[in-house]
């Protein structure tokens, strides 16, 4: 029998970004106890990365939004194969958990009369976004940490689930390690609530950092949940591209939301040139009328550079590749030109975009008051994930309850910035308390023995391969993620991604054999070893959702079939694991919009 | 392409000494996409902290060539290279291995220190009214990061190890945070100047220096609430109206 510490809780929540951390306090405001468990130190979850803000209809800035414009927005965004109820859910509840926010200590940015301020973001029809400068992130985190740390909740950093444990088809707990000694653990639970973020760092440009393996995705997969929209990967427009050591470092939105206007190397404004038929009618048609949008006219309808992602980021890579980026392969965003505009640009800039001013200041020497920056597309944000319920959040597995970047549905194809944080708010807090019910409503499940031995024996596999020949762990997740970078990246073609199914098979066998030395205690190189089962179970799944989807949607843009396909727009790809341990791939139909609500959709068109 | 030669601290709680590794260094490079290729190339369980790689999560702190740093915002070109560049823990923790310490200490600080109780709300909707002004003084605190740089530095706790009376300049930051927080009605007066030996600060603006978030720990958040401390404690009139108040 292999020694292990074991640990007990009604609810056990996995990952302590803001969703986890928000499941987490819910279930223990309802009385349960709850232990979280988070791969690195409380409060470094990449929530706080985060930079624009939080969506949510409060309304303070512009009296005529309201949930249903929120709602309408994001199910525009996702092309319409987004979860209805989670959209509407997601518009309905976000303004009060912002102001709860508030009330455990946040402190956003206000408007003229002390209210909370919001700004601009892409795809929202009004200024939506709740912010603290370009920092809301951390902002939030640091709140739902502070707040959480009274709340009796048990936290357990630095350790790390390498599989979930199951009683019949329920979900009762899981298994890993803790990083300082390598210890094996087992938590057993009544009900599981993953929280885990994505998969970015199946991708070598990416904003994501080490931890985004896709664990949660991966872990839930193999329980036998169900994922879904994995195709559905968010590529962000904007991120660093020189010096080539910060290649995909995140520059927020934030940047365009304030004045800032992308430009290729000829200095025109490319985005003027391909604006979607669905959103013509919501875009400015001058560069003057987009910059009165910036500066707060009402009547002023938003610049092209705040379309959605997707489409802004294959606006980039046609310019690249038709010869017109920027000398490192990007194109230039520009905030310095406000100058023209506005006096004190330079201090106003510096106030509202404090962090992307030092970050290209400190690395890559850039002063952004006075100079261009130069971006491109990184591997942002995964819409896929596990597919759930709308109103519990609960997965297919009983008893594995999921929310955030790890569920998939609110976005449907495309995510607008903003409602990533509020995503987390709003389903952190329903997942804590459906699965805190769950565990009222279900006794202790029984931890199979046998399975814990078999995990156990496994994780230090690759200790006894010491020193077999071949590839080490850090060679193989660099080969996955330059294959995942190269043939199944922003756009996509059946034979590129067959070809990356068919690399994925030896990268499978390679990860078998993978050795690691030295021993358990803090050992990156075993970490990184046993995070590859996960990276490879997230990346097939991406590559054959998006065999499977023959047309363009959203996040998903298929060369050889650039067009949506109506079929396709009323289906969901869902993934399972099958019996032989196969990944079977099945169409859904989107679940039907109510009346009531495809006329929201209608009138807000 | 160049090399450089990192001196990096290699051991645990029981000992360890400084290990040479070469590697290539490019364009733009920061010491920790050294210290990550040295971990793929030649040491895979080399130990380090890290996340964002952005300076925005405070975990890769360690101390290059002696000063305490994120190593992911020190450039490679504001390092000198005809030398060894030397990357250590930071000292002011235990070591748990390489270059990653026992930082859970802060954590039990944390907890300690009463959390935030707003006033109750100021319109019907539950919700406050609060002025620009009055908030961005906090939210210069709110930018802190958590890396414990500035409480690395610190000779109270890294020369002294009065980590049982004082709770550095951190949680210095934290308590001014919520004190000067415009909704929060808690008092934390008495604690500050007790249990949480604010006293043993003696404004050496160390922990200024090092704060890559460009905090003024000691001006803007140490010294205010000295002030307070001062005023709530020892001013002889308040004194007075205490004593014959009881």
């Amino acid at each position: 029998m292999p020694e292990y510490q074991s640990f007990e809780h009604d609810v056990l929540v996995i990952g302590a970004g803001g969703a986890g951390l928000r499941a987490a306090i819910e279930a223990a405001r309802s009385g349960v106890s709850v232990g979280v468990v988070c791969k690195s130190l409380l409060g470094k979850a990449h929530t706080v990365m985060a930079e624009g803000g939080i969506a949510a209809a409060l309304a303070n800035v512009d009296d005529r939004d309201s949930w249903k414009v929120h709602f309408a927005d994001t199910m525009r965004g996702g092309q319409y194969v987004n979860n209805w109820r989670m959209a509407e859910l997601h518009a309905r509840e976000a303004p009060e958990r912002v102001r709860e926010l508030e009330a455990w200590g946040a402190l956003f940015d206000r408007t003229p009369d002390g209210r909370i301020l919001q700004r601009n973001f892409g795809g929202h029809r009004y200024p939506r976004l709740a912010h603290v400068g370009d920092r809301t992130g951390l902002e939030m985190i640091r709140t739902l940490q502070d707040h959480g740390i009274h709340q009796g909740i048990d936290v357990h950093m630095e350790c790390t689930l390498l599989s979930l444990l199951k009683d019949g088809e329920r979900v009762v707990g899981a298994f890993g390690y803790d990083r300082e000694r390598g210890r094996f653990q087992v938590y057993s639970a009544k009900s599981v609530v993953m929280a885990t973020g994505g998969i970015g760092r199946a991708y070598r440009i990416t904003s994501n950092s080490w931890e985004y393996t896709g664990d949660g995705h991966a872990l839930a997969y193999h329980a036998g949940a169900d994922l879904m929209d994995m195709e559905f990967v968010q590529f962000h427009p904007t991120g660093m591209v020189w010096p080539p050591s910060v290649r995909g470092i995140l520059v927020t939105e934030g940047v365009r939301g304030e004045g800032g206007v992308l430009r290729n190397k000829d200095g025109k404004r490319f985005m003027f040139a391909d604006i979607p038929d669905n959103y013509k009618s919501q875009t400015a048609d001058s560069e003057e009328e987009g910059w009165r949008y910036t500066q707060g006219d009402k009547a002023a309808r938003r610049p092209p550079e705040l379309l959605t992602r997707d489409h802004v980021a294959r606006c980039i890579v046609r310019e690249v590749k038709e010869g017109r980026g920027s000398p490192h392969g990007g194109v230039f965003l520009d905030i310095s030109w406000i100058k023209e505009r506005l006096p004190n640009a330079a201090d106003i800039i510096r106030k509202k975009l404090p962090s992307m001013y030092h970050q290209f200041k400190q690395l890559a020497d850039i002063d952004i008051t006075t100079t261009p920056m130069e971006v491109g597309p990184t591997t942002h944000y995964v819409m896929g994930g596990i597919r759930v319920d709308g109103d519990t959040q609960m997965s297919t597995a009983p008893g594995l309850f999921a929310a955030g970047e790890c569920a998939a549905g609110l976005h449907g194809a495309n995510r607008l910035g903003g409602n990533s944080l509020s995503d987390l708010l709003v389903f952190g807090k329903r997942a804590g308390e459906y699965a805190a019910k769950f565990a009222r409503e279900h006794g202790p499940g029984r931890i199979d023995e046998k399975a814990v031995e078999a995990l156990a024996k496994e994780a230090l596999a690759p200790f006894e391969r010491s020193n077999a020949p071949g590839d080490g762990p850090y060679q193989v997740q660099h080969e996955l993620q330059g294959l995942m970078q190269e043939l199944v990246g922003i756009v996509r073609t059946e034979a590129e991604m067959k070809q990356a199914l068919g690399g994925l098979k030896p990268l499978w066998e390679k990860a078998r054999r993978v050795g690691v030395q030295s021993n358990r205690e803090y050992n990156p190189g075993w970490h990184t070893a046993l995070d590859l089962t996960n990276l490879l179970t997230v990346s097939e799944a991406v590559t054959r959702a998006a065999l499977e989807r023959k047309e363009s949607r959203g996040g998903h843009f298929r060369e050889d079939f650039p067009d949506k396909d109506p079929t396709l727009g009323s289906v969901n790809i869902v993934l399972r694991k099958g019996q032989a341990g196969e990944m079977l791939v099945a169409r859904e139909p989107v679940p039907a919009v109510p009346a009531e609500l495809k006329k929201v959709i209608e009138e807000m068109k | 392409m160049p090399t450089a030669t990192f001196r990096i601290w290699r051991g645990n709680a029981e000992g360890g000494k400084l290990e040479d590794f070469t590697t290539e260094v490019s364009e733009g490079m920061v010491v920790l996409d050294a210290v990550q290729q040295i971990q793929a190339e030649s040491a895979n369980d080399l130990a380090v902290r890290w996340n964002c790689k952005a300076g925005k999560c405070g975990s890769c702190s360690a101390e290059v060539n002696g000063t305490p740093k994120l190593m992911c915002m020190t450039r490679m070109s504001d390092v000198p290279l005809d030398k060894p560049v030397t990357v250590e823990p930071m000292r002011a923790f235990p070591p748990i291995k390489d270059l990653v310490t026992d930082v859970s200490w802060n954590y039990r600080v944390k907890k300690r220190i009463k959390p935030f109780k707003p006033r109750a709300p100021d319109a019907k909707d539950g919700t406050w009214r609060m002025a620009q002004a009055d908030v961005d003084r906090v939210q210069e605190f709110r930018k802190c990061i958590e890396c414990f740089l500035c409480q690395d530095v610190c000779h109270v706790l890294r020369d002294h190890g009065k980590q049982e009376q004082f709770i550095g300049p951190r949680f210095l930051v934290h308590v001014a945070a919520l004190e000067m927080h415009p909704l929060d009605v808690e008092d934390r007066l008495p604690e500050l100047r007790e249990s949480q030996g604010i006293g043993f600060c003696n404004i050496t603006k160390c922990c200024t220096k090092v704060c890559p978030e460009s905090i003024t720990i000691t001006d803007n958040a140490i010294i205010p609430l000295k002030e307070r401390v001062v005023d709530e404690a020892y001013d002889p009139l308040r004194r007075l109206v205490r004593l014959f108040g009881k």
